[in-house]
């Protein structure tokens, strides 16, 4: 659907956007995660056609941006950052005139515009104008734009920005529920909101792909490393680290401060479960075992150690 | 073409919903009401030479007040964005931008037309010269309205961009009456350039083909200028 080859942006001296190449499938919901000034938004605004690359090739479906950046513009929907409109437009004449531009027929307009007011929930600030609206409404107002011409590429970037959870929930479900038939791209830095809603995330940083997947593969790939916490009475830290670093895979065990119980950190770097050989070893010794169990990487572990400054 | 309709319409209905657009239009029929009645009767002759003789100088300050939002709103509220990530074209932009800003200065010249009504009751007025300074005023609107529109594009900010406006207008209606300073060979040159000159031409009721293309190319060139900048931006 969409293809983007090492593109590049530098504004003057400084490069936003370093060599990115990526495909995007019909139906897939992407997240574009980094840390501010990673070079999302910038992404973004050259798939949209708003800025141009210093180099590099975008193309969708069969269009070239650079030959035909109309057909484009009429196959995607693009929510800007902290959706950006007219001020003193009423939400209603804001929307018919998208409708317009987007060629939509008189006739079919109407039942569109009250389609999507729904959908978005700014059915009561439809003839306010847009300068007077809270920021979540005037971010539901944005989406309503982007959608409405029912495009087959929705792009947003930082949907959720300004929304309250319980809004923030609702956006997530209408993005799911129309990432079923639609390609959506979405730049986000809330890592909870990537892991929820999208199908693959690319992380940058430096204006650079760093990683590339869906929430679980990104988990698991992370370097093979995981970790186990335990929790032990009558022991010993000495002995039991001695014992534990005799299993092969096991490269450090840490102790965690536990009033009660003697806790400790191990650190396996080991393409299988290390739990059953930790458990042989336990079970020779009179240790009294309390707790144990594997910690889950989270997204937020791989985020920082993708994205953390050298 | 649809999308400059469609562009149109929507800067037009952003010029009449905001109550600047009825403040400007006040603050030209006041100043050119002012400025032509107070003398009118001095004269004791039915015609409106004084009013187009005033109208580049009072055009130069009014019309880049109402082209400034043009483009620096857009830019400094973000909308820039948004629209151009609509299908529409840079061209479709500035026309729909710049018909607009025409429709407005058309808008501000109609209740003047109340002038020549009621000098036509006080003597004989002769209506050609009139007419030639309606057709005149519109396409001097049109060449200070792309002026401005370029300025506009210039700048987030919307102040500059009426001063940039206005020192171009203001300059381009000025140079004919600043010839004394200039050297000899540029200045049959330099008093082509000068808009006054043009269009004191048209309001004598001589419409001359070269004011016209005078105005029509100051006009493309304008637009020409802001579509070189939206491309820059790019």
């Amino acid at each position: 659907m969409i293809h983007v080859e090492s593109l590049t942006k530098y504004y003057n001296d400084l490069c936003a956007v370093d060599q990115i190449s990526f495909d995007i499938k019909t139906g897939e919901i992407l997240g574009l995660l980094g840390p501010n000034g990673a070079g999302k938004t910038t992404t973004l605004r050259m798939l949209t056609g708003f800025i141009h690359p210093t180099s590099g090739n975008i193309s969708v479906k069969d269009f070239n941006i650079d030959e035909h950046p109309l057909e484009i513009k009429k196959l995607m929907g693009y929510l800007p950052e902290s959706a950006p409109l007219y001020h003193d437009m009423l939400v209603y004449d804001y929307l018919s005139f998208v409708l317009s531009i987007r060629g939509i027929g008189v006739e079919k307009k109407t039942p569109r515009i009250h389609k999507l007011a729904d959908l978005c929930g700014i059915n009561e600030i439809m003839h306010k104008p847009v300068g007077e609206l809270s920021k979540g409404y005037r971010q539901r107002v944005g989406l309503a734009h982007a959608m409405m011409s029912d495009p087959e590429i929705l792009i947003l970037d930082e949907p959720t920005s300004g929304l309250d959870p319980n809004q923030i929930v609702e956006i997530r479900e209408i993005i799911r529920r129309i990432g079923k038939e639609k390609t959506v791209i979405l730049s986000t830095h809330i890592l909870s909101e990537a892991e929820a809603t999208c199908d693959r995330i690319i992380i940058i940083n430096h204006g650079r792909i760093v990683a590339d997947g869906s929430a679980e593969t990104l988990k698991q790939s992370a370097s093979g490393e995981y970790l186990i916490n335990i929790l032990l009475k009558n022991a010993e830290f000495k002995s039991v680290k001695d014992e534990l670093l005799s299993i092969d895979g096991i490269k450090s065990v840490t102790p965690i401060e536990n009033e009660e119980y003697l806790q400790v950190k191990l650190l396996c770097k080991s393409p299988s479960d290390l739990r059953g050989n930790i458990y042989r070893k336990i079970k020779q010794t009179d240790w009294i075992l309390v707790g144990f169990y594997r910690e889950t990487r989270t997204l937020e572990n791989i985020f920082r150690e993708l994205t953390r400054e050298v | 073409m649809r999308q400059v309709m469609n562009i149109l319409k929507k800067e037009c209905g952003l010029y009449f919903i905001s109550p600047i657009a009825y403040i400007v239009i006040s603050i030209f029929l006041l100043v050119t009401g002012w400025f032509f009645f107070s003398t009118f009767f001095l004269y004791n002759q039915a015609d409106l030479r004084n009013f187009f003789n005033l109208l580049p100088l009072i055009f130069s300050f009014v019309v880049p007040a109402v082209t400034m939002k043009l483009f620096s709103e857009e830019l400094s509220a973000g909308s820039y964005e948004t629209l151009l990530t609509l299908p529409v074209t840079f061209s479709d932009v500035i026309l729909g931008k710049f018909l607009a800003a025409v429709v407005f200065v058309i808008a501000m010249l109609v209740p003047t037309l109340a002038y020549p009504i009621t000098v036509s009751f006080l003597g004989q007025l002769d209506w050609g010269p009139v007419a030639g300074g309606y057709i005149g005023a519109v396409l001097l609107g049109a060449a200070f309205s792309a002026i401005g529109l370029f300025a506009s594009s210039l700048t987030r900010n919307q102040i500059t961009a009426f001063i940039i406006g206005m020192t171009i207008c203001f300059g381009m209606t000025l140079i004919d009456k600043m010839l004394f300073f200039l050297p000899l060979s540029i200045l049959g040159f330099l008093q082509f350039i000068g808009a006054d000159f043009h269009f004191q031409n048209i309001s004598k009721g001589i419409i001359d083909s070269r004011d016209i293309l005078y105005f029509l190319s100051v006009t493309f060139v304008a637009l020409f200028g802001a579509h070189l900048v939206m491309q820059e931006k790019n």
